[in-house]
């Protein structure tokens, strides 16, 4: 026989228990659907900044990190607002974004597409993120930024210069400020025709993979275009230290200008090992042998040292410029880390600010509405001089540097000198021009996510 | 059960749990808490903990009973990475085609590699499969770019034949329309929990293999390369071959690591030559020694420990450590943060270093020795307060 003792507090803890019972599944439905994918619901909104941390890019990716944390400083009001203050567009208040305190994240890319998806990845799924910038290599941009595309978030290319970010590989998500090889070489071209003729032989040696490749395209196509014969393109393995082998046949080769398609450490190295063989000290067919390394970077000009006097290559943008943009941002720059920036850490800046000016003009963090407002979208006052998205390829079209080395640096960054302002019609090209995908390519439709 | 006895059945449904309540499990902090930095029940994490869980498993059956340490198993990653892309391209991004494809083609390239590598042992054979692995990266990364688009990594572009494509097909990797990335976010009081379809998709597939290698441990065949192990020559002088048994087995571990590459692009649609390099080769050894060489389990949670540090650790940063800190006087929470500075962000793998250094040199059994220590140490407490009336002899 069982006994049931019936008491007050009894009935009125199983009432509520049982209370709580019939009302737990109306917690399940409290997930509302989002418009969009990581709507920001709350007082802040997150922007991820996947930049290489670790391996061969590493000290790009810190001063990367070192512009996008200044640029979220001046979206927050805090500083002295840097280029906020020169931006053609002021919808920007110094309140944030939307009336939304700016927060951030930060991911290693590794240099490595696979650890950069990966680490992006966990910024949109689990931290929330709404836009992703930053990067230093052409392949990673590629792969993060068909992430972004499938994601449903909005993604701001940090330094990628191949053709294929733009070009086959375009994305109806992705936007790229940097400018590309197509540029480098268009701009290049003529100073290298004023200042060492018209009927020269170049010999290329190329990083073997999509950058080195588009690049050397690029060169050997503008080149050729004002006369010069492209004598020899030898591909070098990316994980090359010792140039060696591959600069001793030039001399036989009757090639009287080495083009040097390599970045970073493979550009410091082979450019080193160019000058050790004294190829610069030799004439050949009469002229005085030259070396052309087409794209350029501080830091590079940096590790290269005396070896780069001289030298010719373009950049995308250089503290040294006059401007009241670039004046703003290397002051406000160099007042919180004491140095000047890089040309990489500039372009991830202006990106930053780019996507939160579009948020505010498009009135919503919405990936379709802010690419709508970046599409098209004419400014000035960030560094560049006067500068177009373009709507067709998300692409940036704005003046190119044409850069030498110097001959008698003063400090440690005063390692490169502005030959020249190639204007932007020099380098404007087609967005079905052959080199970028063609008539095939396309951007897709703009993925919102959710 | 199933042809296990009660010790592998309790296991297996240890897995099983684990496996199926991942997205609750891995999710113990409120999302608005400070600690939420340490949840790691995200769809991408989860997948990565089941697909690398998988491919530790497989290298397991090669290392852990043969004895004979690869050290070039992430080939055949990168092989069913590109295999199951290339349907994607062909066919239509139902994973249904790729996968046996993955797993087929990667045997086929363990068959190779197997056949010439297993002529040596030991340090010879670790370095005959680091060779071609190395060879393997090389030609995905540069020489083999038409198959494999080379640094930028193998994808899907719109004007890619895929002749199956329906009208209405999802748009993205799925499973008879089962859509890998789309998932049910579940929110209750202040936690999150998210439920992603890819993510059960691959935890089956593991708890499938898991089971596969229960029976293969449990095996005649286990026992024979348990054989090659322990004394080669000797079992030779029994007369068995034991080289046949050794290829079988590294097929095996190179196809479940094929599958694994497969389960990768299944998850996220890229092929990238990076997961074929020799430091991919290298983590599974890493994966398999700290938890456990030989054990069941030691595998898995040895590479649920290994992509929790590179994917939590690594997203640590300055800001969060003051922010953790931030109650601390401005002179010291510098300081601190200074000293914790190293071991996270980019010095995570500083982190896992000294981990596994700790591991390899106090358990070299693995996380799974330490299991067991644990475990001792709470029975024979239990034994202590039974036995207290019991006296020992003296000595």
């Amino acid at each position: 026989m069982s006994k049931t003792t019936m008491t007050r507090r009894g009935v009125l803890k199983t009432g509520a228990v049982a209370g709580a019972g019939v009302a737990l599944p109306t917690i399940f439905t409290a997930s509302s659907a989002a418009a969009y994918t990581n709507e920001p619901t709350g007082s802040t909104v997150k922007f991820g900044f996947n930049v290489p941390q670790t391996g061969p890019y590493a000290d790009e990716g810190m001063d990367e990190l070192r512009a996008q944390e200044l640029a979220i400083e001046h979206i927050n009001g805090m500083g002295d607002g840097g280029a906020l203050n020169t931006f053609s567009s002021k919808a920007l208040g110094g309140d944030g974004v939307l009336g939304k305190k700016v927060e951030f994240v930060t991911g290693d890319t590794q240099t490595k597409s696979d650890a950069a998806r990966a680490s992006a990845k966990s910024m949109i799924e689990k931290d929330g993120v709404v836009m992703i910038n930053g990067g230093s290599s052409s392949g990673v941009a590629v792969a993060v930024q068909g992430l972004c595309q499938e994601a449903g978030i909005i993604f701001m290319a940090g330094l990628t210069h191949s053709n294929d970010t733009t070009g086959k590989d375009r994305k109806a998500n992705g936007f790229r400020h940097f400018f590309n090889a197509y540029m480098s070489a268009a701009a290049l071209a003529p100073v290298l025709a004023k200042e060492y003729g018209t009927d020269r032989r170049a010999y290329h040696l190329t990083a073997d993979y999509t950058w080195g490749w588009t690049q050397q395209e690029s060169i050997a196509a503008a080149t050729e275009a004002m006369g010069w014969e492209t004598v020899n393109n030898v591909l070098t393995p990316l994980s090359a230290t010792d140039f060696s082998s591959y600069i001793a046949p030039v001399l036989n080769s009757g090639a009287d200008v080495l083009v040097l398609n390599h970045y970073g450490g493979n550009m410091v190295n082979s450019l080193t090992n160019a000058i050790q063989f004294g190829l610069r000290d030799k004439m050949v067919n009469g002229k005085q042998f030259e070396i052309v390394v087409p794209l350029y970077s501080e830091l590079m000009a940096a590790g290269a040292g005396e070896n780069i006097k001289g030298v010719y290559g373009s950049m995308n943008w250089n503290w040294q410029l006059q401007d009241e943009g670039t004046k703003a941002f290397v002051q406000s720059f160099g007042k919180k880390y004491g140095r000047p920036p890089s040309n990489s850490a500039q372009t991830c800046y202006a990106q930053t600010l780019l996507y939160a000016d579009a948020v505010a003009r498009a009135g919503s963090f919405n990936p379709c509405a802010v690419a709508e407002a970046l599409e098209g979208f004419e400014f000035d006052g960030l560094g560049n001089g006067p500068t177009l998205y373009r709507a067709d390829d998300h692409q940036c079209f704005k003046d190119v540097l044409v850069m030498k080395g110097r001959d008698n640096p003063t400090t440690e960054y005063d390692t490169l000198e502005v030959v020249e302002k190639t204007p932007v019609a020099q380098v404007t090209y087609a967005p079905d021009h052959a080199m970028f995908g063609g008539a095939e390519a396309s951007l897709g439709t703009c993925n919102p996510g959710a | 059960m199933l042809g296990m006895n009660k010790k592998d059945t309790a296991l297996m449904i240890v897995v099983a749990i684990l496996a199926l309540g991942a997205p609750i499990l891995l999710n113990p902090f409120p999302t608005e808490s400070a600690m939420a930095q340490f949840n790691a029940g995200y769809p991408d994490l989860m997948q990565r903990f089941a697909i690398f869980g998988i491919f530790a498993i497989g290298f397991n059956i090669l290392f852990g009973l043969t004895g004979y340490l690869s050290f070039g198993h992430a080939a055949f990653l990168g092989v069913g990475s590109y295999s199951v892309v290339w349907m994607y391209k062909l066919l239509d991004y139902n994973v249904i085609w790729g996968l046996p494809l993955a797993v087929v083609t990667a045997g086929a390239f363990a068959l190779l590699i197997g056949y010439v590598s297993l002529r040596r042992s030991g340090i010879y054979f670790s370095i005959l499969t680091l060779a071609f692995a190395q060879m393997s990266f090389n030609l995905a990364y540069s020489v083999l770019t038409p198959i494999t688009n080379g640094e930028t990594g193998l994808q899907v572009y719109t004007k890619d034949p895929q002749v199956l494509l329906g009208a209405n097909e999802a748009n993205s990797p799925h499973f008879f329309g089962l859509v890998m990335n789309s998932s049910s976010k579940i929110a209750m009081g202040g936690w999150e929990f998210t439920f992603n379809n890819g993510y059960y998709f691959c935890a089956v597939i593991l708890m499938v293999m898991f089971y596969l290698a229960i029976r293969i441990f449990r095996s005649p065949f286990g026992m024979m390369l348990r054989a090659i192990k322990s004394n080669n020559t000797r079992m030779t002088y029994t007369g068995l071959n034991p080289r046949p048994y050794a290829l079988a087995a590294f097929v095996i571990s190179g196809m479940y690591a094929g599958l694994a590459g497969g389960l990768m692009a299944a998850m996220d649609p890229l092929a990238g030559a990076e997961r074929m390099q020799w430091t991919a080769s290298g983590e599974v050894v890493l994966m398999t020694i700290l938890g456990g060489t030989g054990t069941l389990i030691g595998p898995v949670l040895g590479a649920g420990f290994i992509k929790y540090f590179e994917n939590i650790f690594s997203k640590i940063n300055d800001n969060i450590l003051h922010g953790w800190f931030s109650f601390l006087p401005d002179g010291l929470e510098d300081f601190v943060v200074f000293i914790i500075h190293p071991f996270i962000g980019k010095g995570w793998h500083l982190t896992l270093g000294i981990l596994f250094m700790l591991v390899v040199i106090f358990l070299p059994g693995g996380l799974v020795e330490g299991g067991q220590r644990l475990k001792k140490l709470v029975t024979s407490k239990k034994d202590d307060s039974n036995n207290t009336a019991k006296t020992e002899p003296a000595e």
